[in-house]
């Protein structure tokens, strides 16, 4: 009985002493999110909070979906929760996980790299009530091509001989096609290894749409979120296939341009008077050219992967919120379309470059913020 | 409160003897007693009927998903639950499944015997206690990080490897190799066989140290080497006991899911070659198309997480239907 007891007491004063160290610890750690905030005080992420408007914004956001938008929402919803009082809690469990919760009601707004399809709109009636799921475009971002081949820096490639480099139809870095784009550089006799992502994913859709749009001879496949080609090696995450090309000479593999930060990326020869480079710059140059092909609010739309432009950089993505036009859940409705409306505002947007996301250029982006303050 | 209720009710020792043996066997005369049978019987049926429920649930999701297929479920080889109709087969991830498990079987259980003998019949007792402590620590790693590990570490120092059994055992066509990067079946089952060396080997060092004193003894008293004394007494004593043992290791690699997903380079094609990069198992291509698979996608998911746990049933059964064989031996694992 005596031990007991001291046990007891032992336990209590054990979980007296966790129970304090976990206060003292988070208490640190409310301490050092107000000096990041006070550090970053003079970079725009927190002078753009100082223009949010809170409105009766209040309370907790779910959101869920693209795992390729999550650092640009993470930095967004930094900046936001210290002017509001807003707690947003966003996922990144995927696309298709972020439309299937919205449409079964349980998260405020969802994040997809893809538009939504007609029956996922079909779907979306019952919870928005009166109105449907609509597409806003907030994030764009290149898709890089990174490369591993020893003594080469500046590599040029076209949508051809991408398309057949990734259906392993060139398998040799000193092949005639890929010399011919390239003149001046000393390509060896090295055994090219085109790494893709193993998992279903938005940046795979999107790469071989590329493909598809420019070079249909070339890539025969249907498209869509899984890898179809054969050959090749496949790797799971962006960081999966950025590890992949870093590792094995003769690696060549697509993923957002903020993966690529120690590897070389491929110009794009686009037909335009020099090969692009992927940057947030010329990724917003094609974004300008898209065509918003939603109807009503909806603002879906359709890139121009065959750009000749001078320094639009073809292959790139851009990735949708996704919320009701009409009959979105009175209690988040505000704190929705605050965070919203800052995202799409001007310092919203510059805090996109920062985390290497093309910001969304103007013509559209007005529309999206016409669309936000309609939001009901 | 017992006090009282046992004052009360009239003790159960003067009830006629016949009732009382009725009792017993039934076990709930006093309020405790039948207190706890009804939870403890409770607890019993709930879990017969969440199980059930359980198997429902996924057979009736899992047949919708085949219901739509357009390939043969069995022997199509391909993954595509995107398309309409949807096309997918199991074909692959069961032969992946298998021989990932097989590599990781056939370099785990040699090496963990040899461990465990060592360990019960060489080493230092002090000794044997460290080794046997770091192998528990083996067993608490999280699998990602061995996948980690695998995918940095393991993965770029396979090359030598490989080019080594390409050279000298590439004729046997296992060993072919097209210079790829080595993320292949061959790296998986070394890495399975790195994560279920841990559980084989602590089942095994049980059973070895209930091997009977007096058979090693007596096989010593007869002039045996400490070799063969192993191989007399402790080997046949504890084969059942290794046999399940390895039974778990086998369960565990079979369902290894995210190491597997972190250093295999998948795709639908069944590979001859443990050295070419491709192929996939059931749990690796799970996780794999968990994240963006839609309502379609997710039924045939679970669909092929059947197949597994099928496998899985019957490769635990074939372990019992061995240890059942050797009666003699008494369940030292338990």
């Amino acid at each position: 009985m005596k031990l007991q007891r001291k046990n007891r007491l032992r336990a209590l004063s054990l979980g007296a002493v966790a129970v304090s160290g976990a206060l003292a610890l988070t208490a640190c750690g409310s301490d050092d999110n107000g000096d990041g905030g006070k550090a970053s005080g003079n970079t725009s992420a927190s002078a753009g909070a100082g223009s949010v408007k809170c409105d009766d914004a209040k309370g907790q956001l779910l959101a869920d979906g693209s795992s390729a938008q999550k650092n640009a929402i993470d930095a967004w919803v930094k900046a936001f929760s210290q002017a509001c009082h807003v707690q947003i809690n966003y996922k990144g469990a995927g696309s298709g996980a972020g439309v299937t919760s919205f449409n079964q009601g349980q998260i405020a707004f969802a994040g997809s790299d893809s538009a939504l399809k007609p029956e996922e709109v079909a779907a979306s009636k019952k919870v928005c009530s009166g109105g449907q799921g609509i597409d806003l475009p907030m994030v764009g971002g290149p898709i890089a091509l990174g490369y591993n081949v020893p003594g080469v820096d500046n590599l040029v490639l076209d949508a051809p001989t991408i398309a057949k480099i990734f259906d392993a139809k060139i398998t040799k870095w000193n092949d005639a096609a890929i010399k011919q784009l390239n003149p001046g550089a000393n390509l060896p006799d090295l055994k090219i290894q085109a790494f893709h992502r193993s998992e279903d994913s938005g940046t795979t859709d999107n790469f071989t749409k590329y493909l598809i749009a420019t070079t249909p001879d070339n890539w025969k496949y249907s498209g869509g979120k899984a890898w179809q080609a054969k050959g090749g090696q496949a790797a799971s995450g962006s960081a999966g296939v950025a590890q992949g090309v870093k590792q094995n000479s003769g690696a060549i593999g697509y993923f957002e341009l903020s993966y690529a930060k120690d590897i070389t990326t491929v110009s794009i020869d686009t037909g335009a008077k020099s090969p692009v480079k992927p940057s947030t710059d010329s990724a917003t140059a094609d974004i300008a050219a898209a065509k918003v092909v939603g109807t009503g609010k909806d603002l879906a739309l359709q890139l121009d992967y065959k750009t000749k432009a001078d320094g639009a950089y073809p292959i790139t993505l851009v990735t949708y919120e996704i919320v009701c036009d009409k009959g979105n859940k009175a209690d988040t409705l505000p704190a929705t379309k605050a965070f919203l409306r800052y995202i799409a505002g001007e310092d919203g947007q510059k805090v996109l470059a920062q985390n290497d996301y093309a910001p969304i250029p103007d013509e559209i982006i007005a529309k999206v913020r016409t669309t936000i303050e309609g939001l009901s | 409160m017992d006090i009282s209720t046992t004052t009360d009710v009239p003790p159960p020792s003067p009830q006629p003897a016949v009732t009382g043996q009725k009792r017993t066997s039934r076990g709930a005369a006093r309020p405790g007693d039948r207190i706890f049978l009804g939870l403890s019987r409770g607890s019993g049926i709930l879990l017969l009927v969440v199980m059930g429920a359980i198997a429902v649930f996924l057979t009736y999701r899992a047949s919708l998903a085949i219901s739509k297929d357009d390939g043969n479920f069995l022997t199509t080889f391909e993954w595509n639950t995107n398309l309409t109709p949807p096309v997918f087969g199991i074909a692959v991830l069961a032969f992946g499944t298998v021989v990932s498990s097989i590599v990781a079987m056939v370099i785990a259980v040699p090496i963990a015997v040899a461990i465990a003998l060592f360990l019960t019949h060489y080493a230092p007792r002090r000794l044997s206690g460290l080794i046997a402590y770091v192998i528990d620590l083996l067993a608490a790693v999280p699998s990602i990080v061995y996948g980690l590990w695998g995918a940095l570490i393991l993965v770029p120092h396979m090359q030598g490897l490989y080019g080594w059994l390409d050279t000298y055992l590439g004729w046997t066509g296992l060993f072919t190799w097209n210079g790829g990067a080595p993320r292949a079946m061959l790296t998986v089952g070394i890495l399975l066989a790195i994560m279920i060396l841990p559980i084989i080997t602590n089942v095994s060092r049980e059973v070895f140290r209930q091997v009977p004193r007096m058979h090693e003894e007596a096989a010593l008293a007869l002039g045996a080497t400490r070799w063969e004394v192993v191989r007399m007494s402790v080997l046949p004593f504890g084969r059942s006991g290794v046999i399940s043992a390895s039974m778990l290791g086998l369960g565990r690699a079979l369902g290894e899911t995210m190491a597997v997903a972190t250093v295999l380079s998948p795709d639908y094609d069944v590979h001859l070659s443990l050295l070419d990069p491709g192929g996939g198992t059931f749990a690796q291509n799970i996780a794999s198309k968990f994240g963006e698979a839609t309502e379609q996608g997710r039924d045939a998911l679970i669909a092929s997480g059947l197949v597994l746990f099928v496998i899985t049933l019957v490769v635990n059964g074939a372990a019992r239907a061995i240890i059942a064989r050797r009666k003699e031996y008494s369940g030292a694992n338990a």
